[in-house]
């Protein structure tokens, strides 16, 4: 099977994330892999070890994300693209899924595409759907698990994870799957893969190679991002000589504080 | 009509989303500042009563698209029919509850219509006729405002919870079915699995959440066939999420975890409230045992009010919090547990 998964860079979950003059910077925090898309990384890797093929990775950012895509190719991809064009600065998610779907065309013969759910650091997650419309493939979004694979039959079987239940569908490949965390445990990069890494040439794509005459600037504007004004919570401990004297207590003020 | 404004009920088979309800607010607040009509958009299989329902919340109109090949929720075929309504009609927006569907659904609309979506937006303003959205962005460790100057319609999603539900009234709008299109669905529903948890996390009013505290008892001890200190772990805890459990129960709340207790295998995934997991704002969070690491602050910071039961007073929960126990949550969570069942009783 030829198998791609989109992945982007972001700042690691763990970084204290602040903003100065409209410039947003996890301070010495690393760039990572979008913590969702390890999922989507390893569910490519799996799908492979299942059914044969390739594994590629592609992102489309700065030039310092091919350290996102390094990362994917530790963990055991056989070959990255990124495409990067100064151009994609000014655009948003219309323009980007109109790239990815350029360079999976460009790509071509691909199978299935993975992403995961969202990124943790915009958090808008319709990059996996506007992609698949813009191929006219079926979008799998908020994939828990693959339950039938046929690369022969070109057909797969999902189980979608949504909020009010569980949904199992299934439809014709190629298709577009976006992961969420319970789908599986993303494997650490190899010693061997870092090295393997370390050594592969990444082919940049510019906006023209996916078919792009012209970048759409972006339709959304951000006039103003910010830090949360900090709320002054003082915490009120609530002690007592034992578990059901504090527990009374507590029920009380939460009453009083009309909060149940 | 321009100025009029669109509200999309998402449901599953027929149950809507309560945050569906509260797009009404936002959507009949849209209508009266652009002089515009509310309309809402109703799409399902024997689903006249959640048309009913939206009237009832101030929908002028319901556009009602009633048909057996919409018994099923699909992606592709939903966000045809939307856009072929939307292009015929040119509301100024379109707002839809936030969703796992609702997301890709508008997602989809975007391209076709070739306009902006905003999701998952928790306040707004109007600014030069246009919608200037506020929405968390790094998990909420930032906010930022959004608006789409030029194009039309706007498509945005609301937050759950983030706006209040109108008041039901007997409303005089009235119902317009109307013929639904031949889109294909690309996929096909084969089944459907309950999610178990009873109240979902992201509308809960209560949210009772473990943490890796849950399984830290060494007065529990397990039965003799569980030997592997793993397992004996995931037992102790799962005692822990049991009393958890109760409690939520009997407040009628949802049950939540942090990232370590689902990593460590305590509970399902489903349940994991933090950035790589839900995003919840309940009235009331009572986290057990969750020291509070950064990424779970990010996922409950929202909570109107935050109560926090730990062993550890040090415990950074704690510089969140309304109020505060320190002790061990199998002694307090029990006890709260009856103390909330005697007020009910």
């Amino acid at each position: 099977m030829n198998i791609l998964v989109c992945v982007k860079q972001t700042i690691d979950t763990a970084a204290t994330v602040t903003v100065e003059d409209g410039k947003i910077s996890g301070g010495e925090a690393p760039l990572v892999l979008n913590p969702w898309d390890e999922f989507a990384v390893e569910e490519a890797l799996r799908t492979k070890e299942a059914h044969g093929g390739q594994v590629t990775v592609l992102s489309l950012g700065a030039l310092e994300a091919k350290e996102a895509l390094k990362q994917a190719l530790a963990m055991g991809c056989d070959s990255a693209v990124l495409v990067s064009d100064p151009a994609f600065a000014k655009s948003d998610s219309l323009g980007t899924s109109k790239a990815i779907a350029g360079a999976i065309q460009k790509l071509g013969e691909i199978d299935i595409v993975f992403f995961g759910r969202t990124t943790v650091d915009y958090d808008m997650g319709v990059t996996s759907s506007q992609v698949a419309r813009r191929l006219g493939w079926p979008s799998l979004s908020l994939v828990a698990a693959i339950t039938e694979l046929d690369p022969g039959g070109k057909r797969i079987t999902v189980e979608r994870l949504l909020e009010d239940g569980r949904q199992v569908v299934r439809s014709k490949l190629p298709a577009v799957v976006s992961v969420v965390k319970e789908i599986n445990e993303p494997r650490y990069p190899s010693f061997m893969g870092i090295r393997k890494a370390s050594r592969l040439e990444i082919p940049e794509w510019s906006a023209a190679d996916v078919g792009l005459t012209t970048v759409p600037e972006g339709v959304l504007r951000w006039p103003e991002v910010y830090a949360p004004p900090k709320v002054e919570t003082r915490c009120e401990m609530i002690e007592g000589g034992s578990p059901d004297e504090i527990a009374t207590k507590l029920v009380a003020r939460l009453v009083e504080e009309k909060v149940i | 009509m321009a100025g009029d404004v669109f509200v999309y009920v998402d449901h599953l088979t027929g149950q809507a989303s309560p945050a569906s309800w509260e797009a009404f607010g936002v959507g009949k607040q849209l209508a009266q500042a652009s002089g515009g009509k509310l309309k809402a958009i109703v799409l399902g299989q024997g689903v006249e009563a959640l048309a009913q329902t939206a009237l009832s919340y101030g929908a002028d109109e319901a556009l009602l698209g009633d048909h057996a090949s919409l018994k099923d929720f699909s992606p592709e075929r939903f966000a045809g029919i939307l856009s072929q309504l939307v292009r015929g009609a040119s509301p100024d927006v379109v707002v839809f509850p936030t969703s796992g569907r609702t997301r890709e659904l508008a997602g989809m609309i975007a391209v076709d219509l070739d306009t902006g979506m905003i999701p998952d937006i928790i306040a707004f303003e109007m600014k030069d006729g246009a919608i200037l959205a506020t929405r968390p962005i790094y998990a909420g460790k930032l906010m930022a405002k959004v608006i789409i100057p030029e194009r039309r319609p706007q498509l945005l999603t609301i937050r759950a919870r983030a706006f209040p539900v109108p008041q039901a009234e007997a409303g005089g709008g009235q119902i317009t079915r109307f013929e639904v299109p031949e889109v294909e669905a690309l996929s096909e529903v084969l089944a459907y699995k309950e999610a178990g948890g009873g109240v979902s996390l992201t509308d809960a009013g209560i949210i009772v959440s473990g943490g890796r505290g849950v399984s830290n008892n060494p007065k529990l001890s397990p039965p003799a066939e569980v030997s592997d200190p793993k397992e004996q772990e995931i037992w102790r805890a799962r005692q822990g999420f049991a009393l958890i459990g109760e409690l939520a129960r009997v407040l009628g709340g949802a049950v939540g975890a942090s990232r370590a207790a689902v990593d460590s295998g305590y509970i399902p995934y489903a349940q994991q409230v933090g950035q790589t997991g839900k995003v919840v704002s309940p009235d009331l969070y009572i986290a057990c045992g969750i020291s509070g690491a950064i990424q779970h602050l990010a996922g409950m910071r929202t909570s109107k009010t935050i109560l926090a039961i730990n062993k550890d007073s040090d415990a950074p929960i704690f510089k969140l919090a309304r109020f505060g126990v320190v002790g061990d949550l199998y002694d307090v969570v029990p006890a709260l547990t009856k103390a909330f069942k005697e007020r009910v009783s």
